[in-house]
């Protein structure tokens, strides 16, 4: 454990500040209960810890690279680092959460998996781990979710994964996680809830970012090791926010590195068509968490919208909620337009096609040029390749290229 | 949190009533704005004709993630409709009942209600109020809010409560207990969980308050039968979708019930 683990206590447990806690059915309590203390004995457990970084070396490909962007650094003026959880098995960085989380169910012998999925990255990375470890995958996912994320669906169902559509509300993330909460209530004693985000109950937030704070860990290191000094700017898109989560929590203590979360603007701040929690919204409480929320005056919850399905959410993970609070973080927004630029950008300069999501942080640095002096390293954590997202890409990009 | 101590309430009354009568209390839950909002004031008048003791009216909310199908389409249906917090608030009132009415809720929109939304309940008539996703010792300051405003702090307990934490949840409530008689989410059951008798009992002996179950109770039958084992049963998905062919078959279904646990 590291030196940031004082820096975090008070922020662990129920709360991150008045954010967070456990606003479930009473069925779910002593579920939530049993997983907070089995995943306080196995994270100090050097056999689970030993078995997590053997199957994330040799499963999921770790370390992942730190890059240099050439080009891209040019064109913004400063050095811009990327740290690469695109090159992680399945493409992206949910599947270190989803290792994390399976190996804790089997302890827990739990032997059935459920999942919610939007872009369909978590739900790949869920199944994933369910077809090594041989558990049953259940993943709940929007049917307009599906349908942009065919492929996606097809590479669960390859693996073994049972694929539910989800026909409530808006069709995307938000109802398949609360049908994924139904299916869990229903089956509470049998099945492990492995949630793709640092969002919903107490302990989840606290334990996604530990699963993923692996992101940090290294890239902290390897910052050091290549370039002898901390980055000037730690940046990530946040939708739920695990791979911002992920890159910043070791960050979190070096208060002189700036943390500056990238959320999707969609079609613009001053339209209802934008996912932008930590910027427009306001506390509330969805799928167990209080947080910042995109809902009307009656606390009626606003469908969300964004061009990247896995940025598609009305709420936002607590602790983010505090650390915009707390004014250790900034948290900004890129719309859809300025996110396609991104793509293209990352595409063609550096010869890496970005995620759709991560391509709003690329975005934000390119908006920001000349916010940094040349000596001034930034870390961009790309947080998923963009083979996912083509179909998409090409619809609007194809007449540029 | 300081356990909830009060003068006898209007839900209070009507237990004593129904012990000193030798009947079990049927619990209605209604979604305030289904089929529309005429036709919910409507619904709740009947529904205390036809011998329902306590109405549950449900304030529809965009994300119920502890309701099944049939209670997740009325919300949709009375939001669709216009219908909030406030305008549930002001059907209850239209409504003018004499049976007393707890606030079914989560905790979402009573929160972006502000702090005088609960002595607005209060003056709408309501007696109480239960908070699907606010579990005992969830939200100390929050609790401490319901606990003191006047209206009586329906507690959840579901299958998984360990005894101990039953007793917890009986000292910080008030009216009756929510047992929610299986896993899963509300909706319509074929028959009444197994283990059910045996979390009764545990509760029974974890808590002085009337036991009212419900989760999957939909015909008279099976409304006998949770009479039997607890202080009153709770009728949620089988009115509702009742209710979304008419009115009147609602409250017939209501009466049906009724004579099945008088019987």
């Amino acid at each position: 454990m590291g030196t940031s683990d004082a820096v975090l206590a008070e922020r662990t447990g129920d709360r991150f500040g008045g954010f967070g806690g456990r606003y479930v059915p009473e069925t779910l309590v002593p579920a939530l209960d049993a997983l907070d203390a089995e995943f306080d004995a196995a994270m100090a457990d050097p056999t689970f810890r030993a078995e997590l970084d053997f199957m994330l070396r040799e499963y999921v490909g770790r370390p992942t690279a730190l890059s240099t962007a050439p080009r891209f650094s040019a064109l913004i003026g400063a050095p811009v680092w990327l740290k690469r959880e695109d090159l992680n098995h399945t493409g992206a960085h949910k599947i270190n959460n989803t290792v994390g989380q399976a190996m804790l169910a089997r302890r827990m012998g739990k032997r059935r998996i459920i999942a919610e999925t939007g872009a369909g990255q978590h739900g790949v990375a869920t199944a994933t781990i369910c077809a090594r470890f041989g558990l049953e995958c259940v993943v709940y996912m929007g049917e307009e979710d599906m349908r942009r994320q065919a492929l996606n669906v097809f590479r669960m169902k390859l693996m073994g994964a049972t694929v539910v559509p989800v026909t409530a509300g808006t069709r995307t993330l938000k109802d398949a996680t609360s049908e994924a909460i139904r299916d869990w209530v229903t089956n509470v004693n049998d099945s492990h809830y492995i949630i793709g985000s640092v969002v919903g109950p107490a302990p989840y937030p606290r334990m996604v970012r530990d699963f993923q704070r692996v992101i940090s860990r290294e890239a902290r290191a390897q910052m050091l090791e290549r370039t002898g000094r901390l980055p000037k700017t730690v940046v990530a898109c946040v939708g739920g926010g695990s791979n911002a989560m992920g890159a910043f929590a070791d960050f979190v203590q070096d208060t002189e590195v700036e943390l500056v979360g990238v959320e999707a603007a969609g079609e613009g701040l001053g339209t209802d068509r934008h996912s932008a929690s930590l910027s427009r919204g306001t506390p509330g409480v969805l799928h167990g968490a209080l947080s910042y929320l995109l809902q009307d005056e009656s606390g009626q919850v606003h469908p969300a919208h964004s061009i990247s399905a896995g940025l598609d959410y009305p709420g936002v993970g607590p602790e983010h909620a505090y650390l915009k609070d707390s004014g250790r973080a900034e948290y900004v927004s890129v719309t859809d337009e300025e996110a396609l630029e991104g793509v293209s950008v990352l595409s063609r300069l550096e010869g890496i096609i970005p995620a759709l999501e991560t391509a709003h942080a690329v975005a934000w640095i390119v908006r920001e040029k000349g916010r940094w002096a040349s000596d001034e390293p930034v870390l961009l954590c790309v947080s998923g390749r963009g083979d996912k997202d083509v179909t998409t890409m090409a619809e609007h990009l194809l007449p540029t290229v | 949190m300081t356990p909830i101590t009060s003068a006898p309430s209007a839900i209070d009354a009507r237990f004593a009533a129904l012990r000193d009568s030798g009947k079990r209390a049927l619990v209605a839950y209604i979604t305030a704005g289904h089929p529309d909002p005429a036709g919910s004031v409507a619904l709740m008048r009947g529904l205390q004709e036809a011998g329902v003791d306590i109405l549950e009216v449900g304030v529809p909310f965009s994300d119920p993630l502890a309701d099944g199908p049939v209670i997740q389409h009325s919300s949709q249906v009375a939001i669709a409709q216009g219908v909030n917090l406030v305008r549930t608030l002001e059907l209850i009132t239209e409504a003018a009942l004499d049976i007393p009415v707890v606030l079914f809720s989560y905790l979402n929109p009573v929160m972006a209600g502000g702090d005088a939304i609960l002595t607005r309940a209060r003056e709408a008539g309501v007696s109480g109020i239960l908070v699907t996703d606010m579990p005992v010792g969830s939200d100390p300051v929050r609790e401490a809010w319901f606990g003191a405003s006047g209206l009586d702090f329906v507690r959840l307990v579901a299958p998984t409560t360990p005894t101990e934490r039953m007793a917890e949840i009986g000292r910080h409530g008030g009216g009756f207990v929510y047992l929610i008689s299986r896993l899963g989410v509300t909706g319509e059951r074929d028959s009444l969980a197994a283990d059910l008798p045996e979390t009764v009992a545990r509760l029974r002996s974890a808590t002085t308050l009337p036991i009212c179950i419900g989760f999957g109770i939909s015909t008279p039958e099976q409304a006998r039968a949770a009479a039997a084992l607890g202080d009153g049963v709770v009728v949620g998905s089988a009115l509702v979708r009742a209710a979304d062919e008419s009115v009147d078959k609602a409250i017939a279904l209501a009466r049906s019930l009724r004579d099945a646990m008088d019987a």
